[in-house]
């Protein structure tokens, strides 16, 4: 793979410059013409999205009409809320620590996750660790999930999931970003403010999200830009170096969990190309070429990617009605 | 066919007219209709339905035989299991 400006692979090249003049741009317009709000809500998890939509929003309307939000909970590493808040000290925006681990025990959330953990993993217990891994796309299966276990003595167990007990721990754990969403209105409609929702075009187009949870937003400033690309954006808009050097995690189960562990095929740069070279009608070869992997593990990628679309179009669905009401 | 294979195939066609097209017309399921191309499964149904197979049939589906060629229709899984259960 050859690259270019930041290490970006040259079909993914952009004018930074004029991105982030077109995106603030936007949503300026959009704020005062569509949302009639008067500034962002944006939660900081420390991660590369969150951090480059921050910086943004900023840019648009500077730090004094951007709030920001640090929502750690049981599971969370230390890393991301030190991140947090050494952007938002960047940034010079007004920031809050809200920790949610006392909301989402009272709505069962540990509980319900570590229950479903011990249909698989009796022992499983409090001062073990887990995390949900993906299987099968990349093998041309149907994708299936197995969770890893791993106890105080750092011994790891892994188990395929039944579905059941899959469904249940995503469930248990989708209150996180939920329960999030529920702070970051609350803050939005103390101030009048809207708010900011991160997803990269990785996550947005192959379903990366949590609905009603962090794909709940008034504005997604960065759902058109490729992760590689967010993170060259990052180091275009002078981001500290822990933030531009950080590697992509989920921060939702208490071992260490790559998104690409998680979710996707492929790590994000070579997943990133596979995306683009679908959307661009390249063959499987061509794909193959580009990111080195065999012609038919990219032809099972091709079809992981159109599965992931299948599967997470109701995320992005709107409540359907049974006629269209006029407004 | 035998009785068995009549049976555990109409049992497939009711539980994907049942749960995923919320009819009994027969006449809406092809037993060559792939379940991914025409939608009427996402891959998350086909973890439903291979959960239905190990509890209702008590066939165990590994994980290498987790591939479209084995659960995406009717004559597939009819296929899948004959071979499983040879």
């Amino acid at each position: 793979m050859t690259t270019n400006q930041y290490g970006l692979d040259p079909v993914l090249a952009i004018d930074f410059d004029q991105e982030v003049e077109r995106i603030t741009q936007r949503m300026r317009e959009i704020l005062s013409q569509d949302l009639h709000r008067r500034g962002f809500v944006i939660a900081m998890s420390g991660g590369i999205d969150s951090s480059v939509c921050a910086a943004l929003a900023v840019k648009a309307l500077g730090p004094k009409k951007v709030f920001g939000l640090l929502m750690p909970e049981k599971d969370s590493s230390s890393t991301s809320g030190d991140l947090g808040k050494l952007l938002a000290e960047h940034l010079g925006i007004e920031y809050t620590v809200d920790n949610i681990a006392a909301p989402l025990e009272a709505i069962g959330c540990y509980q319900w996750r570590d229950d479903a953990i011990r249909q698989v993993f009796p022992e499983y217990t409090t001062g073990w660790k887990n995390k949900i891994v993906i299987a099968g796309g990349i093998d041309g299966q149907i994708n299936h999930y197995n969770i890893v276990v791993e106890n105080p003595e750092g011994e790891r167990f892994e188990e395929m999931l039944p579905l059941k007990a899959y469904l249940t721990i995503v469930a248990a754990t989708n209150h996180k970003q939920r329960i999030r969403k529920t702070l970051e209105y609350f803050h939005a409609d103390r101030l009048n403010y809207a708010v900011i929702g991160t997803p990269n075009r990785l996550e947005y187009d192959q379903g990366f999200f949590v609905k009603n949870g962090d794909g709940s937003a008034d504005i997604k400033p960065i759902s058109h830009l490729y992760k590689s690309q967010v993170y060259a954006m990052a180091k275009h808009l002078g981001l500290p170096d822990p933030i531009c050097n950080s590697t992509p995690t989920t921060d939702t189960y208490s071992l260490e969990q790559g998104q690409d562990e998680f979710y996707f095929a492929l790590p994000y740069k070579k997943m990133d190309i596979a995306v683009w070279c679908y959307n661009h009608g390249k063959s499987a070869a061509e794909l193959a070429e580009k990111i080195d992997i065999t012609e038919e593990q990219a032809n099972f990628v091709y079809q992981d990617i159109k599965a992931k679309r299948k599967t997470t179009r109701y995320l992005h669905l709107e409540p359907q009605m049974i006629e269209k009401v006029e407004l | 066919m035998s009785q068995v294979a009549t049976n555990t195939e109409q049992l497939l066609r009711t539980f994907i007219l049942e749960n995923y097209l919320f009819t009994d017309d027969e006449s809406k399921l092809n037993n060559s209709d792939s379940f991914l191309d025409t939608g009427i499964l996402d891959s998350m149904g086909i973890l439903e339905l291979i959960y239905f197979l190990d509890e209702e049939l008590s066939i165990k589906v590994e994980s290498n035989e987790m591939i479209p060629s084995n659960l995406d229709s009717i004559d597939n899984l009819m296929a899948f299991i004959a071979k499983k259960t040879a």
